[in-house]
């Protein structure tokens, strides 16, 4: 369950909106912080908030690229696969990510900080090739560059972002 | 040498202060309209005699669609400043919120003045986290100020600025879409909707691209025929931000005169094309547009002059292939791309988008087959019947390469496999799980 603070925050935010549902996208990135990923308990009290049913707030979540429904780890790694980004990698990089951290895109690492994801185009192509992570652009990446960055966030604890 | 509009007050690696924007003559432009220097209809058409047309990819005329707003339609109105940006190679609004956010700020307040809306919304990828902070917090400055919220800067007019987070999906950049991503609907277009009428919640709503509205503030102040003299072509109008990216000295977002030519874009810029690489193909305004081969390099970079040789502008954001890119492999990306960001509400796009991705997929992979050619032509010409502009968007590439590069698609044919490398993915059971 979300902390009632929270959920006292997320009621009045649904309050002052326009209509409830606008406030869908936030609510739903809020209860993925508190639990890491959207859960099943999340979506139902999610749709409680917003006055829609479980299966409406699924129909959103679905829909779109920034909220998970599965586990992720405390970090995840945007890898843009924009064109841009193709042009100077071919695809090597996420091959470099992945058997670097031992997963698969999408799965969890097994200490639980990193999960990979291919994401459209970031908007960082003056940088490419491109990824972000926690709110923040990398590029241009090199394998050692990528060592860097994952050895970064695993010793140098930092909040999680809204939409990370 | 021109001057900038847009990137008046670049500042080394920080936006620019309120104060900062004051002194090159900000907030003047809505100090004029709240005083009732310019009234409504002023404004809308000081917009339309510049020329100013819409930045994010379609072109439609601002002023034009400013005035759909008729004075007896029903209150409360809404703005929303687009700036979900997710066309590839485009990364223009998050420059420009990043140089100058109250450029921005203003530019949506005096368009919420043009349509008399009392709230605004800037809607803003996820992946621009960063800048939305950055517009939450220096909007909550311009609001200190008196420019924004109850009473602005003493009047009768009222606006309320919304910073509105999506989740990430390019149909959200889609007009309609949007409006339908901020009600809290699945982003679905609703073609049969007329904004101007029934936008958000039903009501009157104005939909621009930030740099839309980041070029009204200075059209006010200096005046239309000065922003319209800005451009280099007859029917151009005022700078844009031209972002270039691929295989150049110095990728990055300029700013010049409307229809400059792509080789001075290219060539001057952005500092040609890195040592040892040779042209082969541009995009001129963002994935959703053809590749055109080297022989359109002096095409003034405006919307009527790419018309004229049979393709589109976009967004401006000029993405170049040398001669090491494969472009089957780069239209086989683009096609992917589109083809994963399709909202699949109707059949031509959410069926004929992977299709064409994989027939691509075996000729880039040495199963290709002559009848491919004439069904990708045929698939990409039947985008055109999709219910929103995503579908022929997508198609551009695809006809661009079939146009241009036949020749390449055919040597993958033949060599039964791609000249440029041996396999498009080496590793691609990494990316996805077994099934």
């Amino acid at each position: 369950m979300i902390p009632p603070e929270l959920r006292e925050q997320l009621k009045n935010n649904v309050k002052v909106a326009e209509d409830p549902k606008e406030q869908a996208i936030n609510v739903m990135y809020a209860i993925q912080r508190h639990y890491g990923y959207l859960t099943d308990e999340g979506l139902e009290e999610a749709a409680a908030l917003l006055g829609l049913t479980p299966l409406e707030v699924e129909e959103l979540a679905t829909f779109y690229d920034f909220i998970y429904r599965e586990p992720v780890g405390r970090y995840v790694l945007h890898v843009c696969d924009g064109v841009v980004c193709w042009m100077f990698h071919e695809g090597s990089l996420f091959d470099y990510m992945c058997q670097k951290l031992g997963v698969c895109a999408g799965e969890v690492s097994a200490d639980g900080m990193f999960t990979v994801l291919p994401t459209a185009c970031l908007g960082y192509c003056d940088h490419a090739p491109a990824l972000i992570v926690n709110g923040q652009f990398y590029g241009p990446l090199t394998p050692e560059k990528i060592d860097e960055i994952l050895e970064r966030l695993r010793t140098e604890p930092c909040d999680t972002i809204i939409c990370r | 040498m021109y001057e900038p509009v847009l990137f008046l007050n670049l500042q080394e690696g920080r936006p620019a202060t309120i104060d900062e924007y004051r002194q090159s003559g900000g907030y003047q432009s809505l100090e004029k309209v709240v005083r009732r220097e310019l009234s409504r209809q002023d404004l809308i058409r000081m917009v339309t005699d510049s020329g100013l047309r819409g930045r994010g990819g379609a072109a439609f005329p601002t002023g034009r669609k400013w005035s759909f707003i008729q004075d007896h339609y029903p209150y409360p109105r809404y703005v929303v400043a687009n700036t979900d940006e997710m066309e590839p190679g485009t990364f223009k609004d998050h420059k420009l919120v990043n140089v100058d956010p109250h450029l921005v700020i203003e530019g949506i307040i005096l368009a919420g003045y043009a349509v008399g809306a009392s709230k605004a919304f800037f809607f803003i990828r996820p992946s621009y986290e960063l800048d939305a902070e950055l517009m939450e917090r220096e909007s909550e400055v311009a609001r200190q100020a008196g420019f924004l919220g109850k009473n602005i800067l003493g009047s009768d007019f009222s606006l309320e600025l919304v910073v509105h987070r999506s989740a990430g999906r390019y149909i959200c950049g889609e007009a309609t879409a949007t409006v339908q991503a901020i009600m809290g609907n699945r982003a679905h277009p609703q073609k049969t909707l007329h904004m101007a009428e029934h936008g958000l919640w039903g009501q009157p709503t104005l939909v621009n691209n930030a740099e839309t509205l980041a070029c009204v503030p200075p059209i006010v102040r200096r005046g239309p025929r000065w922003f319209k003299g800005l451009a280099r072509t007859e029917t151009g109008a005022g700078t844009r931000l031209y972002c270039v990216s691929g295989k150049v000295n110095r990728p990055g977002c300029y700013e010049l005169p409307s229809g400059t030519p792509l080789r001075e874009i290219i060539e001057e810029a952005a500092g040609g094309l890195l040592p040892g690489s040779e042209l082969k193909a541009v995009i001129p305004g963002g994935a959703s547009t053809s590749f055109l081969p080297p022989k359109f390099l002096d095409v003034a970079m405006d919307t009527d002059s790419l018309k004229a040789i049979g393709h589109r502008l976009g967004t401006g954001a000029v993405i170049v292939f040398d001669q090491n890119s494969c472009i089957v492999a780069a239209t086989l990306n683009i096609t992917e791309y589109f083809a994963r960001e399709s909202c699949g509400f109707c059949t031509p796009c959410r069926e004929g988008l992977p299709y064409i991705r994989d027939l691509l997929w075996r000729i880039e992979n040495g199963e290709g087959r002559e009848e491919f050619i004439p069904l990708i032509r045929e698939m990409a010409a039947f985008m055109d019947q999709a219910y929103c502009g995503f579908a022929p968007g997508a198609a551009q590439p695809v006809k661009g390469m079939l146009a241009y590069f036949e020749d390449e698609i055919r040597e993958h044919l033949r060599r039964k496999k791609c000249p440029f490398k041996e396999k498009y993915h080496p590793h691609r059971e990494l990316w996805y799980p077994a099934e």
